[in-house]
């Protein structure tokens, strides 16, 4: 048997793309620019992706989740962020970096505990990054200390992801600094729990209605059953985490650049200057067969990645390569986008100037361009 | 810095425009973008400092010491660094200007440029409507000849200074029938019965310039505020963006300069894995690019607006459209990856650098966008190759 083209999909695949591009078609874009200009994402929304289980994509459905596959998140993070970058960075946090650390690293008590309210209600988020640790994620200073059953948070994180709307987070910390990166250690603490609270909300570029927080952990008592993972092994819960959550970041940059190119075809088709169409000029043509030539090559290098994951094969490469190429894409098609739009392309009234300003966090969160090119590089030369 | 042989004048107006830069504009910048608030306060301070006068020649309050379009290059690329947005009030005000510079009468000068000079007033110019972009030539406001009269209708879109200016240089058909040729540019007052201004866009960058719509309805001109002759408007339009093509450029290369400047900083003192990021190759070869890129361009930029001052009478379209097209790239290019050293905090507007790339987006589109500028430039090549044929096959 010969294999399939990477984006022939399954039946099932294909159905599931189709309902997440008609939701997010129908449901979201009619928000996505208010949204923006608010800064806030509106409830309703998130309560429609629990209820139509984009929320819980590749969790079983015994445990409350949909039942399907990791790729099928890579679909819809890839069909939501054709139409707004920030509603698919709150279903990417969800399913490949919380959802996942959970199953992966959960006890069966915690995924009982956790995997059915993430599946119904609970917004999850990811704390890893400090003031101090953006780049060099393990020279986190957040402190864990034992204290009779419980243990005692103490620390401040920065820049979290979906932290506003959050029921659950994931939080690393170190149990002794002295043990560097071994003493890192995973902990599931839940939106209530005593000491903790969401900080500074960060006014930003863009993903503006996505809500990214500063947390707080002013002795936060949480019971010792909150180590995920062990404790120690907290930074391989972060890496192997964020190694599969590249995954979700390269569909979001491949949903944000064919998202632009969907936009700037339809107006270059619409728009005459000279008599004509502007799509009739060569230089647009060319601009726009590159732009998609590109787009292509990200969305090949995502599935291909994401299908590697699901086949159980390395893919620790391939995954920073998706992420560091299709967020190089995504940020050049939506600043050529602005430029088919012309003037237009620059005001709020346009929708060219959202995805410029959505795609440059591509290449920043979830490790920067240069720390995929290192992942990339340890790869080639066998570090 | 490299030696680009600026004069004692040069320098002068360099070195005041870099300190008011930095007391008077960076102090204020992110305001002024975050509230879209037109920099009334620092217009007041570039008034003062005589550098409205930098383009405007002695005969009508200026001071050019003979160069006045590298000194509106050196102006706007100080001011630039600060805020590009700010330094429109500056630039624009200039691009409104040159159409009374290059066709005004000595009467028209007279009357007009001494106010510019002082920065008593602002100027703007208005050419692009809703269906004219790249398009230029398909305007349709008219200006309609009646007895010492004009009757300007029509609507302008996006006019820098919109709203700010007194004085508007607009291009509208005096003779609908001949399309483009039956074009002139006109001098609208603000004020002038049956001119009005519309919408002010929310723009993605240069917020603290006001960018708005021109309306025009029945308003009346006198005859005397016809720049040139009838008919001349887009032969004037063009001659204005050869010499102010250099100034977009220098604009982006403020741009670029000023968030290369913050990047180089946050670079020295952002530590990460126990050193300055600053000290990672990676980094430091993505700044050695930025640095290069951005000389490259202050070079092209500084040499085409030289070239204008000392040949007045050749056009300039070639290296005017290059200067603009190459800087606004490179202003694109490199405030990008001035966000990208920054990390997080770059993405965040607690931090100055994003809007330096908001601000640069601009520059790849005004004053014809840069697929524009690239048709102008490949046109003049190949009619320049078809010339030395032709004057070769003569010979």
């Amino acid at each position: 048997m010969t294999n399939p083209p990477l984006t022939l999909l399954s039946e099932e695949e294909g159905l599931f793309q189709t309902m997440a591009r008609e939701f997010a078609e129908y449901e979201i874009r009619p928000h996505a620019a208010a949204m923006d200009h608010e800064a806030v994402f509106r409830h309703d929304l998130i309560e429609k992706f629990f209820s139509q289980g984009f929320m819980s994509i590749d969790i079983p459905e015994a445990l409350g989740g949909s039942g399907g596959s990791f790729f099928m998140s890579i679909l819809a993070i890839e069909e939501f962020a054709r139409v707004d970058a920030s509603a698919a960075v709150i279903v990417d946090v969800q399913n490949t970096l919380v959802n996942n650390a959970l199953a992966r690293w959960g006890s069966d008590e915690q995924k009982r505990k956790f995997l059915p309210r993430m599946a119904r209600d609970t917004v999850g988020a990811y704390a890893l990054s400090e003031p101090n640790a953006g780049s060099d994620a393990f020279a986190l200073e957040t402190r864990a200390r034992e204290d009779g059953g419980d243990y005692i948070l103490e620390g401040r994180k920065l820049w979290i992801t979906n932290a506003k709307e959050a029921g659950l987070f994931i939080v690393f910390a170190t149990v002794n600094r002295e043990l560097g990166y071994k003493g890192i250690t995973a902990f599931l603490v839940e939106a209530g729990a005593p000491g903790f609270s969401v900080g500074k909300k960060e006014d930003k570029l863009g993903i503006r209605a996505s809500s990214t927080c500063e947390l707080i952990l002013d002795e936060c008592r949480i019971p010792k059953s909150s180590v995920l993972g062990e404790v120690g092994r907290g930074y391989k819960v972060a890496i192997e985490t964020l190694n599969e959550g590249r995954i979700g970041i390269a569909a979001q940059m491949t949903g944000v650049a064919q998202g632009a190119i969907d936009q700037a075809t339809r107006y270059a088709k619409e728009r005459k200057q000279f008599g004509k169409p502007i799509a009739e000029n060569q230089a647009i043509q060319f601009q726009l067969a590159r732009l998609a030539t590109e787009t292509e090559a990200a969305r090949l290098m995502t599935y291909n990645a994401a299908r590697l994951k699901e086949a159980h094969k390395p893919f620790l490469k391939e995954a920073a390569m998706a992420k560091y190429f299709t967020s190089e894409v995504a940020e050049r098609v939506a600043s050529e986008c602005i430029e088919i739009f012309g003037g237009y392309g620059y005001t709020k009234d346009y929708p060219a100037e959202k995805y410029l300003r959505d795609a440059k966090i591509g290449k920043i969160y979830e490790g920067t361009s240069f720390m995929q090119l290192q992942t990339i590089a340890k790869v080639l030369l066998g570090q | 810095m490299l030696d680009y042989g600026l004069t004692e004048y040069q320098t002068a107006i360099r070195d005041l425009a870099r300190e008011i830069a930095a007391k008077e504009i960076r102090p204020v910048a992110m305001e002024y973008d975050r509230d879209a608030k037109f920099p009334w306060p620092v217009v007041k301070v570039l008034a003062e400092a005589d550098l409205f006068r930098v383009y405007i020649d002695e005969k009508y309050e200026g001071l050019t010491d003979g160069s006045p379009i590298m000194n509106m290059v050196i102006v706007t690329e100080e001011l630039s660094k600060a805020c590009a947005g700010i330094a429109l009030a500056f630039a624009g005000t200039a691009l409104g200007t040159i159409p009374i510079v290059l066709s005004g009468s000595e009467e028209q000068k007279q009357r007009w440029l001494p106010d510019i000079a002082a920065g008593r007033k602002l100027a703007a110019f208005a050419l692009t409507e809703p269906q004219a972009g790249s398009d230029a030539g398909a305007v349709r406001t008219t200006a309609i000849r009646d007895g010492d009269h004009y009757v300007l209708n029509g609507t302008k879109l996006w006019i820098t200074n919109g709203g700010e200016a007194e004085i508007y240089t607009v291009i509208a058909l005096t003779n609908p029938a001949k399309g483009p040729r039956g074009a002139s540019c006109i001098v609208v007052e603000k004020g002038t019965p049956g001119f009005t201004f519309g919408k002010k866009e929310d723009k993605l960058g240069i917020r603290a310039s006001a960018t708005r719509e021109l309306i025009f309805q029945d308003c009346r001109v006198p005859a005397a505020n016809c720049l040139g002759r009838e008919g001349t408007g887009f032969i004037t339009a063009m001659k204005t963006f050869d010499v102010s093509r250099p100034g977009v450029g220098a604009q982006a290369l403020g741009i670029a300069q000023g968030a290369f400047d913050l990047a180089l900083e946050y670079a020295c003192t952002r530590r990460q894995f126990d050193a300055p990021i600053g000290s990672f190759q990676g980094l430091r070869f993505m700044m050695a690019d930025m640095a290069m890129k951005i000389e490259a361009a202050r070079a092209l930029v500084y040499a085409t607006a030289r070239h204008i001052d000392r040949q007045p009478k050749e056009r300039p379209t070639l290296y005017a459209a290059m200067s603009k097209c190459y800087a606004s790239d490179v202003a694109m290019d490199v405030t990008v990856d001035a966000v990208q050293v920054f990390g997080g905090y770059g993405y965040m507007h607690d931090y100055p650098v994003e809007k330096f790339m908001r601000d640069a987006k601009i520059t790849q589109i005004y004053e014809g966008t840069n697929q524009i500028q690239r048709d102008e430039i490949s046109k003049v090549l190949i009619s320049n190759f078809h010339s030395r044929v032709s004057k070769a096959r003569a010979a």
